[in-house]
């Protein structure tokens, strides 16, 4: 229960692995569900597939847990290759979306179900249920029928039903899509401790951005049938490395350019020229902008852009010149939209109670530091 | 106050204004004339106009013994009327009467036409030395039980017969002489052909909802034809193409002959396989509708659960999508059980003497013997059955469960 974290070591051999697996529905001229997946789950790790649907990300959970068969490639687990088992006999938790408790069983029973069809001894089966209700805080509940649930209450009798019968990895598919936005954050926190307590290894799949950053030890990022990219949620969000998941996590300003220079400077200082379509010349961190000349995309998080209420020329040669057009009220946060000269358009936030706030309708200068100003290749 | 208690009442009785013609319509084309029906199953309305005074005076007789001269006077009273009126009219009360006690006590329809006869003539003396004269058979009691049975407004008579139940002359039930004890041989084949029915039609009939439930969207259509397409022919026309089908020299054993098969034509008609096929045949959709409908509704992602807990196909389908199907299942018996129970064409046609249901018999004494009274008895037997079917299948599953979930 302590290995939480264990996972993390690279060198160990991973949980499940992916090897070159390819899904076809129908004819493969079609085109592929999921093609030429490569993915290591590793032991104790809470693993995100994102993004948007018809990505692939079902289709990969659905290969893990035995309903889909692949085209090509193994799915191994624990070193074994299981592509070709059948689902009841790969002893993977599986939690669907919207819950799929059995209505005409009691709760009791629903969680039982597992460890009956495997021929564990009532008594045995008695005690372990209530372990697994008292884990989701619904000891009290057995007797009653899923319908007489509240839908968080479902939700975590659906994951003490996959968990109860210890299997190497839980998964998860868009569980939390039938709540409502304040359940949905108790859950994923409930989820989250879960986790962390029993040192579970999970993989998650969801289109909600937002809760794979509050989730995940790493992040896939789905698109097209293919990882985009596969990190932390920090790294994902700050050092995105494509201008697709740029866009899918997270808000971003998308200023068009054109590339001036040869990248310049090391580590994080390494940085490119780029002549916005306005006419400003700003650097920004090449992520995979091409050579002097090509066309390309600088995107900046709202949470990055600073504005001063003073001229551009006054703040310094990145700064850009802009109007304040309006300012938005969030609750937590306002939200400035600034129009640059030559119609574009950048969002910026800031903290409520952040100092003088300029009226709309005024010049002011907006910069921000070029580390977090991304260089994407146009239309990537 | 007053106007807030007013309204919901005047809404209620407006609301039961625009049902009544409903209501009359059902009451007047459904309910009166099957009750009236069914009431014929009591009534007794043959003797009792015939004899009268025979009957009044029965109705203190203890039946220990035969009755005294009083009740003679009374029968030869009556009989010099009928035969009177039935001389004048040319009407046949007497023969009427002497039908259904013949049904009670076999003997009557000659023995009460003959004394009729030979009281006419006016006698001396006492009219039970007179009555005994002509037949010795008065001077036992059960003439005269019988008379007094069939003499009320209202008897049980014909509801006993069809359970083969019978009164003697004090009243107490016994069984009816095995010579008519018949009905209860055939209800219980009436249930018996009605459960294999049933039985046949849920192993055909649950398999292929299972495969239309589960077939892709552009096949379903055609499967959907496919059951459906017995409900556009007329039923009697079906059962005639069995008979084409299954004759001696019909389709099946042309082609087994072919074939060279068989040697000698295969006796496929005029017995209970040959039923038993068309019932089936004519009754599967009413078994394959209802579990469609309930498989259709059915969450596919349950199965999908179980099976990922561990349960293998089978165990799934035994745990989860069986139970959750069940109200289908339920539903589609119960209407093909009821209606295999009202089964009179298909056995009549193709079934041989022993194969005939309860319908038939109605038929047979609604049209052959016109004894209205054992046709409506045998209604409310079948009538019985069905509510106590309903009745038992409402214990055990309930009905609120029938609609699919």
């Amino acid at each position: 229960m302590t290995a939480q974290k264990q996972g993390m070591n690279r060198m160990a051999e991973p949980l499940v692995r992916f090897e070159g697996v390819r899904k076809a529905y129908g004819a493969a001229a079609s085109g592929y569900a999921v093609q030429r997946l490569d993915l290591d789950v590793e032991k104790g790790e809470l693993l995100t597939l994102l993004g948007p649907s018809g990505s692939g990300k079902t289709t990969t959970l659905m290969l893990l847990a035995g309903f889909e068969m692949p085209s090509e490639g193994r799915i191994l687990l624990g070193g074994r290759d299981i592509a070709r088992l059948p689902p009841h006999k790969r002893g993977i938790g599986v939690v669907f979306q919207s819950y799929a408790l059995f209505p005409h069983m009691s709760v009791a029973e629903n969680v039982a179900f597992s460890l009956e069809v495997r021929g564990v001894p009532k008594p045995e089966r008695a005690r372990r249920v209530e372990r697994a209700l008292s884990m989701v805080r619904l000891e009290t509940f057995g007797e009653r029928r899923p319908a007489q649930l509240s839908g968080g209450q479902q939700q975590r009798i659906a994951l003490a039903r996959a968990m109860v019968f210890e299997p190497p990895i839980v998964l998860l598919d868009e569980p939390l899509g039938a709540l409502d936005k304040a359940l949905r954050e108790e859950m994923q926190y409930e989820i989250r401790s879960l986790h962390q307590r029993l040192g579970l290894t999970m993989m998650y799949v969801t289109h909600d951005q937002q809760e794979a950053l509050t989730l995940s030890d790493r992040i896939a990022v789905f698109e097209g049938g293919r990882i985009r990219q596969l990190a932390p949620p920090r790294r994902l969000y700050e050092q995105p490395e494509n201008a697709f998941v740029a866009g899918f996590v997270g808000e971003n300003n998308r200023l068009p350019g054109t590339v001036r220079s040869h990248p310049e400077g090391e580590g994080r200082d390494r940085a490119i020229r780029v002549m916005l379509d306005g006419g400003t010349e700003v650097l920004a961190r090449p992520v995979d902008a091409g050579a002097p000349g090509s066309r390309c995309v600088v995107a900046v998080r709202p949470e990055r852009v600073a504005v001063a209420a003073i001229l551009a020329s006054e703040m310094g040669e990145d700064a850009l010149s802009a109007r304040l057009a309006e300012v938005i009220f969030q609750g937590d946060h306002v939200r400035l939209r600034l129009s640059l000269g030559d119609g574009a358009e950048v969002v910026a936030k800031r903290p409520v109670g952040g100092g003088m706030m300029p009226e709309p309708g005024t010049l002011v200068s907006v910069a921000w530091d070029p580390a977090h100003a991304h260089a994407f290749a146009a239309g990537g | 106050m007053a106007a807030g208690v007013a309204t919901p009442l005047k809404a209620r009785l407006a609301a039961a204004a625009l049902v009544a013609p409903l209501l009359l319509f059902l009451l007047g084309v459904f309910v009166l004339p099957i009750g009236a029906f069914l009431f014929r199953a009591v009534q007794e309305s043959d003797v009792a106009p015939v004899l009268p005074r025979t009957v009044a005076a029965l109705s203190a007789w203890d039946g220990a013994a035969p009755p005294g001269e009083a009740a003679f006077a009374a029968l030869v009273e009556d009989l010099r009327e009928a035969r009177a009126r039935d001389q004048q009219s040319g009407g046949g009360e007497v023969a009427r009467a002497s039908a259904r006690l013949n049904a009670d006590l076999p003997g009557f329809r000659s023995l009460l036409p003959m004394t009729a006869r030979r009281v006419a003539a006016p006698f001396e003396g006492e009219a039970r030395a007179a009555v005994l004269a002509i037949s010795e058979e008065w001077g036992a009691i059960a003439p005269w039980a019988a008379i007094r049975r069939a003499g009320g407004p209202v008897s049980d008579f014909n509801l006993l017969a069809v359970l083969d139940l019978k009164r003697d002359a004090t009243g107490g039930l016994g069984t009816a002489p095995p010579d008519e004890a018949i009905f209860r041989a055939i209800l219980w084949r009436t249930l018996w052909m009605g459960v294999l029915a049933t039985a046949i039609c849920l192993a055909i009939g649950y398999p292929l909802a299972w495969l239309i439930a589960t077939a892709p969207p552009r096949a379903v259509p055609w499967l959907m034809a496919g059951v459906l397409l017995p409900f556009w022919t007329s039923l009697i026309v079906r059962t005639a193409a069995w008979m084409v089908l299954l004759q001696r020299e019909g389709v099946v054993n042309a082609a087994l002959g072919a074939l060279r098969l068989v040697e000698e034509p295969l006796p496929l008609l005029f017995n209970r396989g040959a039923v038993l096929l068309a019932m089936v045949h004519i009754l599967l959709p009413f078994m394959v509708l209802p579990i469609y409908a309930s498989l259709k509704s059915l969450d596919w992602r349950l199965p999908r659960a179980a099976v990922s807990l561990g349960a293998s196909p089978a165990r799934a389908f035994r745990r989860v999508t069986l139970p959750l199907s069940l109200p289908g299942v339920g539903a589609g018996c119960l209407l093909v059980f009821i209606q295999a129970l009202g089964f009179y064409v298909t056995p009549a046609l193709l079934g041989g003497a022993n194969d005939q249901m309860l319908p038939y018999f109605v038929a047979f004494y609604a049209s052959r013997t016109v004894n209205w009274g054992m046709a409506a008895a045998l209604s409310c037997l079948i009538l019985a059955a069905v509510a106590v079917i309903l009745a038992v299948y409402g214990r055990l599953v309930g009905f609120s469960r029938m609609r699919p979930a």
